[in-house]
């Protein structure tokens, strides 16, 4: 992983992301929501605030920091649901095969043809808009692949020999899987894990920026779809923002890649 | 052949019906009495009304035979009726889709030949500063929000620039026929279509590199060099046509992100398509209307996969049309 150099600076990267998400509103504690200067302050004209104030007088740094928060949040949070679905459903299909395989596929390919991101709009709309909601509809969309990963790595573990020799002592399907299986798959799992952190964010930008957001959270597609409609009048509320999610998605995804070069020169890229 | 379409034709309809039953969960789901929103959305609410609306939309009727009335419903592709727009979902849908189709299928075409272009030039020098600039330019494509890119085309080329028209399917009020409208249209078209293309172009750019550098080291390569083919000719007939087997896999695979997209592109530049419908549907939180895209939505992206299947099929000699 460190002898690629994208993988290296997508690590840099993602560690200057988390630790604005962990301390930045620590150091920086203006609340995002409040008024601080006048209406559309041009950036670098203020030290105090350094990128400009929004339409409403808000500061438009605090508000990316503070979106730091939700964004990764968002993304490492709903990729962990995703994973808690879809590694159990391909662990079962793999391992025992025949209809439970069937059954098992079937669903996971009917959740693969519905249109993900339109899925996911239904979904918090309906449920309405809240981190919960957020984070669910994501999941819900994001763990079809998850789940054939795991079923390819798992049909191909199952006939090696350790995994017969278990079988033979007489252990138990669930102990099969969770201690002889799962850990082999443990590392396409993770390269898969971070390019889908890195789609979480995306999504969960663009349905912020559709107002589908948590009303009560800032986040980056927030402050975006806010500054969309006096784009004319200020550049900087949308284009700081969105410069934030590209390089956040962009260092997850030069980890992902970097990470496959290192755990898994097999993997294509194809399996996303 | 005809025995492979009709069995994916069934197999896709079985997935929609499947789609159709979700969506009637979905809509169960809502908040609220449907005939107390209907009620309300019709400007009136008194017990009675209620009432004979229920009667009306058979909501006082059992579960299943209400979920029975809905998927008849959709099979004679009545979607309900918006009493935001007043007017039934399905006329407008159909109304709008010309639009998405005309938008969607510029973007996947403007995606598919750079990419596979753009992939194929990385490929070939790869290694070079060339290959190293592609895979750049396709990394960063690849991690910008569509939202994003669609607003600094704004910025740049209709707020900066004043080359392109920002929003709009056509130029209101300017009554163009023939040609001239034609070419009115496609004016607005540009952003929106390289938008929503830009992003697909940079994983096709990606997959296509990435494949021909692995078919390319094949023993096939080896015996059509040994040959005495032309390079050309060897990387056109052998090594790319091998390669794009995955590229189309790809596309398939993307058709659902692609209508996804739209609803994007269609919001920021207010492109009179189903994606646009959706996100009105959104905003008025009109749930019969948010659904019935959805429905269309999915069968589009089925009836896409059923076309790439197709076409798989027929770039790779190796399959038969037998399964």
């Amino acid at each position: 992983m460190l002898r690629s150099p994208s993988g290296v600076i997508g690590l840099i990267i993602l560690l200057l992301a988390v630790s604005v998400a962990v301390f930045g509103p620590m150091l920086f504690p203006n609340s995002p929501w409040r008024m601080v200067q006048r209406p559309f302050l041009p950036p670098f004209t203020l030290a105090t605030v350094p990128l400009g104030t929004d339409a409403l007088g808000r500061d438009v740094f605090a508000g990316m920091i503070f979106g730091a928060r939700v964004s990764l949040l968002v993304g490492m949070v709903s990729t962990l649901v995703a994973l808690v679905v879809g590694v159990p459903i391909g662990a079962m299909a793999g391992y025992f095969g025949g209809r439970v395989d069937d059954a098992l596929m079937r669903f996971t390919e009917f959740f693969q043809t519905i249109p993900s991101f339109a899925l996911a709009i239904v979904l918090v709309a309906i449920l309405q808009p809240s981190i919960y909601s957020i984070v669910a509809s994501i999941a819900v969309v994001s763990w079809p692949p998850v789940a054939r990963l795991v079923r390819g790595e798992v049909l191909s573990l199952r006939t090696r020999e350790y995994v017969q020799a278990a079988v033979v002592t007489g252990q138990s399907n669930t102990w099969i899987i969770l201690r002889e299986i799962l850990p082999n798959t443990l590392s396409p799992v993770i390269v898969l894990a971070s390019l889908m952190v890195a789609t979480a964010i995306l999504l969960e930008s663009s349905l912020a920026f559709l107002g589908l957001g948590d009303p009560n959270l800032i986040s980056w597609g927030y402050m975006v779809g806010a500054g969309r409609t006096v784009i004319r009048q200020a550049w900087w509320i949308t284009v700081f923002p969105g410069v934030a999610i590209l390089i956040s998605v962009l260092g997850l995804n030069l980890i992902g890649e970097g990470l496959n070069d290192a755990l898994n020169p097999r993997l294509s890229r194809e399996g996303r | 052949m005809i025995s492979f379409v009709a069995q994916r034709v069934v197999k896709g309809a079985i997935v929609l019906l499947a789609i159709v039953v979700l969506n009637f969960f979905l809509i169960r789901l809502a908040p609220g009495d449907p005939a107390v929103v209907m009620a309300g959305e019709a400007g009136a609410s008194d017990q009675i009304f209620v009432q004979q609306l229920r009667e009306k939309f058979g909501l006082d009727k059992p579960l299943p035979e209400q979920l029975f009335v809905y998927v008849k419903g959709v099979v004679t592709l009545d979607l309900g009726f918006s009493f935001r727009q007043q007017a039934p979902v399905s006329k407008l849908i159909l109304e709008r889709l010309p639009a998405t189709l005309l938008l969607t299928l510029t973007a996947f075409a403007i995606s598919l030949m750079l990419g596979i272009l753009f992939g194929t030039f990385a490929a070939r020098f790869a290694g070079t500063w060339l290959d190293t600039a592609i895979t750049i330019f396709a990394l960063i494509f690849y991690a910008m929000p569509i939202f994003w890119v669609a607003l600094m085309g704004i910025l740049l080329f209709s707020v900066t620039v004043d080359w392109l028209p920002s929003f709009g399917y056509e130029t209101v009020g300017a009554n163009l026929t023939g040609l001239a409208h034609v070419a009115d249209v496609a004016r607005h078209l540009i952003m929106p279509a390289m938008t929503l293309g830009l992003f697909f172009m940079a994983t096709y750019t990606r997959m296509t590199r990435a494949s021909m550098l692995e078919v390319k080291r094949l023993d096939f390569v080896k015996t059509a060099r040994a040959k005495g083919l032309s390079d050309a000719v060897i990387q056109r007939r052998h090594v790319l046509r091998n390669a794009l087997l995955p590229v189309v896999t790809l596309a398939g695979v993307h058709s659902g992100t692609l209508i996804g997209g739209a609803v994007i592109t269609e919001t920021v530049f207010a492109w009179p398509g189903i994606g646009r419908l959706m996100y009105d549907a959104l905003l008025q939180r009109d749930y019969n209307l948010l659904l019935g895209v959805f429905v269309i939505c999915s069968a589009m992206v089925l009836t896409f996969n059923l076309i790439t299947d197709l076409v798989y099929r027929l770039v790779d000699p190796r399959i038969e049309f037998t399964t």
